[in-house]
């Protein structure tokens, strides 16, 4: 059985007078222990805000959650908020995207980390001191007993991540959900971070759950993808099916926008038109015909249902999907 | 002659300190002797990681900047030297389109008057009615539709508002664009669209464009020359196939490899130097070369001591390194010994653990540090040697001063709720 087990989770905002927007539309995926699952897609489509779900994080008013999440065989959802306040930052923890805002500015990282500690694993004093500074030794951060003492904004941006990162693994979580955790990095920062999430996972066989926009990090860390648009998985697969056989039109489109660092020059992109603003409710069709290229009559005849029609569990929410693998030719070697 | 020439451009910005008495007690040497030059009808890219001078270079040819030292030299003409009133027309030669559409644009005026103002400023159109004609016609061009006019800036997309941007360049009709991370806040597939737009644009129009992004497959994708930038200068300069297919210096080298690929089989093959630390302060560089803090093949001669020139090796090709021959031939190995070899190994690493892996502390993955010189690169789960404690009072990066607002309340980390 997988550690964590989202089925058909849905997330509305608004009612009682408000409209209702439904940021999360039905979306179903499994986290296995030592995994790497991938949650992809553009601005809005609703990473951050599935994430949050699965923390219980949303707020309590004016949001609406359905579906079922279970994790290590417990209902999260239905789970007794002081059981599920314990599990989180224990078995399941989170690293957000920006480490300054994560971080309490006011408080040195040590006693953010010892604090974690107290609560959760019961340490006290002198123990929990120095099981802070082995975990920020475990996380890369250089002289880790004068760290303790500096307050957030003193590290720079790639260490406060690192900390955050100490913090989220102080209690050794089967799972960690990432959010974005690389986007305000530098790129080498960046691949030093990925570096360290992939050591942990390779190591403690922690499970992530990483959420990105980045298709270039997807395809260095993710073992399974899932692609999100407006809010519903329209593509899921291995990561090595889904790239060399890309079969929705979006991840399609979203591969061919991408110029890559090592596609011959003089080669255009091939952008996907309009914008995520155009859409139609899944409810009534393909939220992406607007910009679909391969549109055709039976796309706006209710919502797409998932198929595997290319292979087993490579699953597709599409009516007319990307069947030739003209794709696979332009890899460069 | 270049459309567009830098020559030993510096802008140093002095660091106040004092209540009564503005005392300077030091610079941030934010861009440190850049020499460049921008053909008429290219592209000249800029990259490099935050902080490293970019934004600072691209406003100091706008001269929105003061320049310390060197000339900028527009057709001919040095802007450096001209006098304000002259300057302001020159200008107009000059557009500049920002990485945030939205805070660029007065969110209180619209389209047709954010795009008359400076057509008004420089005397472009007889009338209102001759201008608005061609707001239209370019509007038209960058793909927006005609009833834009009336709307205010809120009232589009993120790819919209750039595309607006662009208009607000392009109605006064510039010979240079510097377009500073003119995609990095859109969505790709909306920055698929914006690129395409500046290419196509500068086919019909003979634009030439200064691009500065940190991005450097989209600077790759639209640059025919580009320049990397570390420190306040420039490290290496190539046609950009050529910095693609050779890049000499260690920083570039480690850049390229850092960039993640959105391709699996590419992923796993390839071998990523990783460096340690994050950029020094440009207010206390490092001395000699400003990489040897984190070069993977700083050596004991002249790197800590002399600063190297960028110098050409052919081909359009410029190096700032003392080493670039002995690094290219192979001649010099990294010298931060431990877990290196990896670096240049290939498949072998990843199938077999590097030698030494069992002893050695699993968790000592690069650290960040700071100015100080520290652990070596290492690549896939080698370790790195120990660390040397980074300094950290050196922290001027252009992010951290976002440490000015953080939001205080709010989320916690995990756990600590
Ligand atoms: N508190 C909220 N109230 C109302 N709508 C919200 C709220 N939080 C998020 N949304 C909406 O839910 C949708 C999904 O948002 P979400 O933050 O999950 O996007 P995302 O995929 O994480 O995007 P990004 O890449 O920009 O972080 C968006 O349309 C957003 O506007
Ligand atoms: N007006 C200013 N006064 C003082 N320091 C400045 C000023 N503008 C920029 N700096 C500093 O100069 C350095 C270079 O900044 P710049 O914005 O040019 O970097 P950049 O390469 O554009 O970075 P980014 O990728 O983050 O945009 C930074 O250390 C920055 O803090
Ligand atoms: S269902 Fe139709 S509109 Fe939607 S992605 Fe597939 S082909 Fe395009
Ligand atoms: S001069 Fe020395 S420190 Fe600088 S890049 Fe070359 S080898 Fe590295
Ligand atoms: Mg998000
Ligand atoms: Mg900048």
């Amino acid at each position: 059985m997988s550690l964590l087990t989202v089925d058909e989770l849905t997330v509305t905002f608004g009612g009682r007078g408000r409209k209702e927007s439904r940021a999360v539309d039905g979306v179903s995926f499994e986290v296995d222990q030592g995994q790497v699952v991938g949650l992809v897609g553009e601005s809005g489509c609703g990473k951050s805000v599935t994430s949050l779900a699965l923390m219980g994080l949303l707020p309590d008013k004016g949001v609406t959650v359905g579906g079922r999440a279970e994790f290590d065989g417990t209902d999260l959802f239905t789970m007794n908020p002081s059981a599920r306040r314990d599990l989180r930052g224990s078995k399941m923890a989170m690293i957000f995207q920006d480490p300054l805002s994560s971080l309490n500015p006011v408080v040195p990282i040590g006693v953010q980390v010892t604090e974690i500690l107290e609560r959760h694993r019961g340490m006290k004093g002198e123990a929990a001191r120095k099981e802070a500074a082995h975990l920020l030794d475990r996380v890369g951060i250089p002289d880790p007993t004068r760290r303790l003492k500096e307050y957030p904004h003193q590290l720079s941006g790639g260490m406060r991540q690192r900390a955050l990162i100490a913090m989220a693994v102080a209690c050794a979580p089967s799972l960690l959900i990432a959010d974005e955790p690389t986007t305000a990095l530098d790129v080498t920062i960046q691949a030093q971070i990925l570096e360290l999430l992939k050591e942990l996972v390779d190591q403690e066989g922690t499970a992530l759950l990483m959420i990105t926009h980045d298709l270039g990090v997807v395809a260095g860390i993710c073992d399974q993808v899932n692609v999100l648009y407006a809010g519903k998985a329209v593509e899921s697969a291995g990561r090595r099916e889904l790239f060399a056989h890309p079969t929705h039109p979006y991840t399609h489109g979203l591969l061919g926008s991408i110029p890559r660092l090592d596609a011959p020059r003089g080669e255009s992109l091939k952008p996907i038109r309009g914008s995520i603003n155009d859409r139609v409710a899944w409810a009534d069709g393909c939220a992406f015909a607007p910009r679909c290229d391969r549109y055709e009559m039976g796309c706006l005849t209710g919502t797409p249902q998932l198929a595997e029609p290319r292979a087993a569990g490579h699953q597709v929410r599409c009516v007319n999907p990307v069947l030739d693998d003209a794709k696979a030719e332009e890899v460069p070697a | 002659m270049s459309l567009l020439e830098l020559d030993g451009v510096k802008v140093h910005f002095p660091i106040k300190k004092g209540v009564l008495f503005d005392r300077t007690v030091g610079h941030v040497y934010a861009v440190d002797g850049v020499s460049l030059k921008v053909e008429a009808g290219e592209t000249y890219g800029l990259v490099g990681e935050s902080g490293c001078g970019k934004t600072t270079l691209g406003r100091s040819v706008l001269r929105l900047v003061d320049i310390t030292e060197g000339s900028v030299v527009l057709d001919g003409t040095d802007l450096a030297k001209l006098p304000n009133e002259e300057m302001r027309r020159f200008r107009r030669r000059l557009q500049m389109v920002f990485q945030d559409p939205l805070g660029s644009l007065n969110p209180r005026q619209n389209i047709e008057s954010i795009l008359s103002e400076g057509m008004v400023a420089h005397g472009i159109g007889k009338n209102q009615e001759e201008r608005r004609e061609k707001i239209k016609a370019i509007l038209e061009r960058v793909g927006l539709p005609s009833n834009a006019l009336a709307r205010y800036p809120h009232e589009f997309s993120g790819g919209q508002r750039q595309r607006i941007g662009i208009a607000r360049a392009l109605v006064l009709e510039p010979d240079v664009i510097i377009c500073d991370e003119p995609v990095s806040a859109l969505d790709v597939s909306i920055q698929a669209q914006v690129v395409n737009l500046l290419e196509e644009l500068q086919e019909e129009l003979g634009l030439t464009y200064l691009v500065i992004a940190h991005d450097l497959a989209v600077v790759r994708h639209i640059s025919d020359v580009i320049g990397v930038m570390y420190l306040g200068s420039l490290v290496e300069e190539a046609p950009s196939d050529t910095l693609y297919a050779e890049p000499k210096h260690p920083y570039t080298k480690a850049l390229m490899s850092a960039v993640p690929v959105p391709d699996p089989e590419v992923e796993d093959r390839r071998e990523r130097i990783l460096l340690t630390g994050d950029l020094p302060s440009p207010a206390n560089p490092p001395t000699g070369c400003r990489f040897h803090t984190r070069c993977p093949w700083a050596q004991a001669e002249k790197c800590a001591t002399e600063r190297p020139e960028l110098k050409d090796v052919g081909g359009g090709h410029r190096v700032a390194c003392h080493y670039t021959a002995e690094i290219a031939s192979g001649e010099l190995a990294p010298t931060r010994p431990t877990g290196i070899e990896a670096v240049t190994e290939t498949e072998d690493a990843l199938v077999k653990p590097a030698e030494g892996e069992a002893e050695v502390p699993a968790a000592l993955l690069p650290a960040d540090s700071t100015t100080k010189p520290d652990a070596p690169a290492v690549k896939e789960k080698v370790p790195a040697a120990a660390e040397t404690p980074g300094d950290p009072a050196a922290d001027a990066v252009a992010k951290d001063q976002d440490a000015a607002t953080p939001e205080a309340s709010g989320k916690g980390p995990a756990g600590t709720d």
